[in-house]
């Protein structure tokens, strides 16, 4: 079985995301080890890209301070080896899919299995396309977790069908970023998803508040949050873990609370 | 033409954002439902007959021609299309295309404000609403491209993310759709981006190489020997050796933008320094460094100063159809001026890029030997630009 199940082990999982090498790597890794302290149950590691299609303002420009930082795909498997001799909950990467197919996918999965990555987000790659990538995701051992969004419709029954570790449902119509509400219906998509896999889905896009992410996982399995953390590393500097210590203890009380 | 859906070789597909997949199937749907179809095939003629002016002219440079000594050269006139480029006879396509499935908004990326303009035209004729996003830089250098959208109607919105040109143009006007779908159409222009772009980009410019066959069989009574045309995406290339693809001996050469020269990292030509990588939602020859980050590009061209190019043309030059060679800033700019003085023609500095090397080739060639070159666009919007390459401040 997965390990990423075991995140959903815990009640209703909080996913925080972070951009690796924003504004460096010692403060990624140290950002990681707090949120996983605080109760994270699953952490997804951006591996950052210079063009970014699916992601709002505020991940893209964390995207441009890592790469100008001088992080690279060899640098991130090197702090995940790091926060392996720490750590021991599941780790997904978020990325796009020329970071992995230029790294060599073969080669990329293979380093996953290696360092401790228990499997790979890629926002630019829908199911027609996935095989390329799930072959050698699967032969190491890595799940390839999928999306579905909004305007997924029929196309929903499909992709969970196929679905591995975990499926991020897409809150809403557009690009990460904070959102003040989010209208969509997603009780009747996590109903399509229910029925057609038993694997555990998480809601993302748009989430900041506990109140949100509460009202997210009352529907799904968890909350997912990713330009809301990005804002607090580069609002806060050096205190950045501290903080997001606490964001990520009250987000966690928040989603557990909904069991 | 395709291997299998939506695929050329080992290039094309669909990499996007699973919230624009249904959007892109029902586009192909409707696509499929519509190019064939009596009613809409007439729309378009018209369209393209009576509003931008086609069929374009195939002119024989004589003067330059006897100047070289060599091959006869033909030049497809595409700058004298209405809004002055091959990127109307997309729009005009896809904007009746987008009618035609009920949509009543189109965004659109550009780079120089060509496509821009063709966009806001066809969105004002067909009394559409248009939001054209254009890097912050581009915005800036083509100033009277900016005013011509805002005066067709369309709003202009500048992109301040990466590099701020092209690609980061794209990039967002991709964000836009994922934002609003139901009422939108995304023009894109040029042979790129996810399945069926770049097939429906491709029909609609392959208008060019259609007239160039009958207009050579009437004037010369035989086939090309070369089709040379300047590749950015590469749509007015594609566009210019499509119906040429299955006559093996007419030589099918792409012209791209060397910027400062191949070796250096100022540069925009995809096949010299690219290697296959997935962006934009195709898979294809892309600048990039190892790690598969997008290099920023280079070119005195907004308009091929792109890190990738077409899918298609990847698979051209995979199987050695199409040739694609690279041509400098300076080479591109002695052409610009030699069109101009030779034969009264200002050419788009993109088209000037394929005119260099037509040059440098057609005096190689024997007399006997004919070769077409496109003029995709008209060069008014580049006067200011060569002016400042060549050291003379001119303000527009």
């Amino acid at each position: 079985m997965s390990k990423i199940r075991e995140a959903f082990a815990n009640g209703k999982a909080f996913i925080p995301f972070i951009t690796c090498g924003d504004p460096d790597l010692a403060m990624t890794k140290a950002c990681v080890l707090k949120m996983a302290e605080a109760g994270a149950d699953l952490i997804e590691l951006g591996i950052p890209f210079s063009d970014p299609v699916a992601e709002g303002p505020v991940i893209q420009d964390a995207n441009e301070r890592a790469l100008r930082g001088g992080v690279t795909t060899d640098r991130i498997f090197d702090l995940v080896r790091e926060l392996r001799t720490e750590i021991s909950i599941p780790l997904v990467f978020m990325t796009y899919a020329n970071v992995v197919f230029s790294y060599g996918t073969e080669r990329f999965m293979n380093t996953c299995k290696e360092v401790g990555i228990d499997g790979v987000i890629l926002p630019d790659l829908p199911y027609e396309e996935k095989e390329e990538f799930q072959q050698p995701a699967r032969a190491a051992g890595v799940d390839l977790i999928s999306l579905i969004a909004p305007t997924s419709e029929h196309r929903i029954a499909m992709i969970a069908k196929e679905a591995e570790g975990f499926l991020y449902i897409v809150s809403s119509l557009g690009v990460t970023g904070t959102r003040s509400e989010i209208t969509t219906d997603l009780s009747s998509i996590v109903a399509v998803v229910r029925a057609n896999t038993d694997i555990p889905c998480a809601v993302g896009f748009g989430i900041s508040t506990p109140e949100q992410a509460a009202k997210m996982a009352a529907v799904s399995d968890g909350a997912i949050v990713g330009s809301a953390i990005i804002r607090l590393i580069e609002e806060n500097g050096s205190y950045a873990p501290e903080r997001l210590y606490k964001y990520v203890k009250t987000m966690k009380e928040a989603v557990a609370a909904c069991n | 033409m395709e291997t299998k859906k939506g695929r050329f070789g080992i290039h094309g597909g669909q990499y996007i954002p699973e919230t624009l997949m249904n959007a892109v199937i029902e586009l192909e749907e409707a696509y499929n439902k519509w190019k064939d179809d009596p009613e809409f095939k007439w729309e378009l003629s018209v369209l393209f007959n009576e509003y931008a002016g086609r069929p374009s002219r195939l002119y024989y440079a004589e003067k330059m021609t006897r100047d070289l000594g060599g091959a006869k050269i033909y030049l497809k006139r595409e700058d004298l299309n209405h809004t002055g480029a091959h990127k109307i006879n997309n729009v005009l396509g896809q904007a009746l295309l987008a009618k035609k499935m009920g949509k009543t908004r189109l965004i659109a990326e550009t780079g120089a404000g060509q496509h821009g303009v063709a966009t806001a035209t066809a969105a004002a004729l067909m009394g559409m609403e248009c939001v054209v996003f254009m890097g912050e830089e581009d915005t800036k250098r083509q100033a009277l491209n900016v005013y011509r959208m805002r005066l067709l109607g369309a709003e202009v919105i500048p992109v301040t993310s990466g590099t701020a040109t092209l690609k980061d143009a794209v990039s967002e006007t991709m964000r836009e759709w994922t934002r609003r779908i139901s009422d939108t159409h995304y023009c894109l222009g040029s042979v790129m981006g996810p399945h069926p772009f770049p097939t429906i980009v491709r029909d609609f410019q392959a208008v060019i190489s259609a007239e160039i066959k009958e207009q050579i069989l009437e004037k010369e009574g035989r086939l090309p020997d070369a089709v040379l045309a300047c590749v950015g995406g590469g749509s007015n290339a594609i566009g210019s050796f499509y119906h040429f693809i299955e006559d093996r001996d007419v030589r099918l050469i792409g012209c791209e933008a060397a910027g400062r020269g191949v070796d250096t990292y100022e540069t925009a030509a995809t096949i010299a320094t690219g290697r296959e990588g997935i962006f934009h939602g195709m898979k294809s020859y892309f600048c990039q460094d190892e790690y598969g980050q997008i290099a920023p590009v280079y070119s005195i061209s907004a308009g091929l100063d792109y890190p990738g190019i077409g899918p298609e043309h990847a698979w051209l030059h995979d199987t050695g159809r199409a040739e694609y060679v690279p041509v400098t800033d300076e080479e591109a700019v002695q052409a610009f001026e030699y069109l101009a003085k030779t034969e009264g023609i200002i050419p788009a500095i993109e088209s000037a890029h394929a005119v260099s090397y037509a040059m440098k080739l057609a005096r190689e060639m024997d007399r006997d030997r004919v070769i077409v070159i496109t003029i995709s666009g008209r060069g008014d919007k580049d006067c200011a630009a060569i002016a400042r390459y060549r050291g003379e401040d001119i303000h527009e």
